[in-house]
């Protein structure tokens, strides 16, 4: 891991996954997509409504994955004071908000016809929402500070204690009685989902997950080049 | 345990000497409370029906004003930095400031508790529970809220920043301790949510020391 905390073999290793994870984010999405509003039958109940699961689900997964990324990589620039684990972290969070949020909003639009609210206060919503003020308080953490470095160690902390969200959320539907369905996909005894549906779910999942391999290194790439301008500027001005 | 009660003895006085401030979390958690009749209407099945929320919502809120103060002024004329120093584990010093804390603001709040329930006109069944809840809660809450006073030491705007950092963190606190009073006044078995607070104290009282004396650490530096 320690060799890829030099800057310079970071972007090339960038640079030989981005077209790869650009062309499953392209190929899956698409399948995905087809597959999803096409291809898949509606549910006996649901009809056409279930489709919204395809962006619902994934992006859920994303929010507490982009999370869990999050706070390893804080964790590492805790511990090892890797500049670039503070970078990954930093790309990391607005894309994990944006993927919460998609979230949220596409649970709000499923929940009006099939439960006839747009919000419950029950925990696995509540605990999403909560979810999305740790990214927010990360965010605004992290540019808090007139020393960049501090921001930086300070909004590690705090993802490092969000954590103990993220089995929360997971584990919400088991622990109290919700008006969210229970787990459904990742279960002991096999996913409970049709293979009609459960493949196209899959796919799109996939995709979720290229974007978000894409967003965060293209991310982590803006970042560096802005510190490389900001080093030529003051190199300019003392120099 | 010599240097625990030393912390604790030291922020006590200080908070004493310098006078106000325990009776000025009272005094808000009390005025934040009395605003809500005229907000909702003087009716008492309102009252009682919205008590142990008000009541869980102001405090939580009053506890969260007083954090400021839990660092602030050590970070500002250097003892702060003494402490860090001092021969001895810093979640140590951190657990003796946090004491204090509780004992100058936590505990006002509780014994100021049932009075306000009452103008709430709250069911007297849930008295018992409002205070055992409070006194397993409030300690909660300021074990959380030292660590994001610590986080945001030296920021921009640190009190704004302060609440969203502590207040989404506050959140399973708020819920147990009204489900608790609720479940009391209708009748119901309260049992389980005094406990999963205990049970939130005891991880907060293990893991909030240790983060925030890596976040005091980094303000130092």
């Amino acid at each position: 891991m320690h060799r890829f905390a030099n800057p310079n073999r970071f972007l090339k290793l960038a640079n030989a996954i981005l077209p790869w994870s650009n062309g499953v984010l392209v190929v899956s999405l698409l399948a995905g997509l087809a597959l999803a509003l096409v291809w898949s039958p509606g549910d006996y109940q649901q009809g056409d409504t279930v489709r919204i699961m395809y962006v619902h689900v994934p992006a859920a997964w994303m929010g507490m994955f982009a999370y869990v990324a999050m706070a390893v990589a804080s964790a590492v620039a805790l511990i090892w004071k890797h500049p670039l684990a503070d970078l990954a972290g930093r790309a990391t969070a607005p894309v994990g908000a944006a993927f919460t949020f998609v979230c949220l909003v596409t649970g709000a639009l499923w929940g009006k016809p099939m439960w006839g609210t747009w919000w419950v206060w029950d925990a696995r919503l509540t605990s999403m929402l909560i979810l999305l003020f740790l990214y927010f308080g990360y965010m605004a953490l992290h540019n808090a500070f007139d020393d960049p470095q501090r921001g930086a160690k300070a909004a590690a902390v705090l993802a490092l204690v969000g954590v103990v969200n993220v089995p929360i959320i997971k584990f919400s539907v088991d622990w109290w009685n919700t008006l969210h369905q229970p787990a459904s996909v990742v279960r002991m005894d096999g996913p409970a989902v049709d293979p009609s549906m459960l493949w196209p779910l899959l796919v799109m999942g996939l995709a979720f997950k290229a974007f978000y391999v894409s967003v965060v290194l293209l991310r982590i790439k803006a970042e560096i080049a802005d510190a490389k301008i900001r080093a030529l500027r003051m190199s300019e001005i003392h120099g | 345990m010599n240097a625990l009660l030393a912390v604790i003895r030291r922020d006590l006085r200080l908070a004493l000497r310098q006078g106000s401030d325990s009776m000025m979390v009272v005094a808000f958690f009390v005025l934040t409370v009395v605003l809500f009749p005229f907000g909702v209407g003087p009716e008492s099945g309102i009252l009682e029906r919205v008590a142990a929320g008000v009541l869980w919502v102001t405090a939580l809120l009053a506890s969260m004003l007083s954090l400021d103060r839990l660092f602030q002024t050590d970070y500002e004329d250097g003892s702060l930095d003494l402490l860090t120093m001092a021969p001895m584990p810093l979640s140590v010093i951190v657990l003796g400031k946090v004491a204090a804390h509780w004992l100058t603001t936590g505990l006002p709040l509780i014994l100021a508790a049932p009075v306000l329930a009452v103008l709430l006109n709250m069911n007297s069944e849930g008295f018992g529970v409002l205070i055992a809840a409070m006194a397993v809660g409030t300690p909660t809450l300021s074990l959380i809220g030292a660590v994001g006073a610590a986080l945001v030491l030296g920021a921009r705007r640190g009190g704004v920043l302060l609440s969203l950092l502590v207040l989404p963190l506050y959140i399973p606190v708020l819920i147990f301790g009204v489900s608790a009073i609720d479940a009391a006044v209708m009748g119901f078995e309260y049992r389980a949510q005094l406990l999963i607070m205990g049970a939130m104290l005891l991880v907060s009282l293990a893991l909030c020391p240790w983060a925030t004396g890596a976040a005091l650490r980094q303000a130092v530096e």
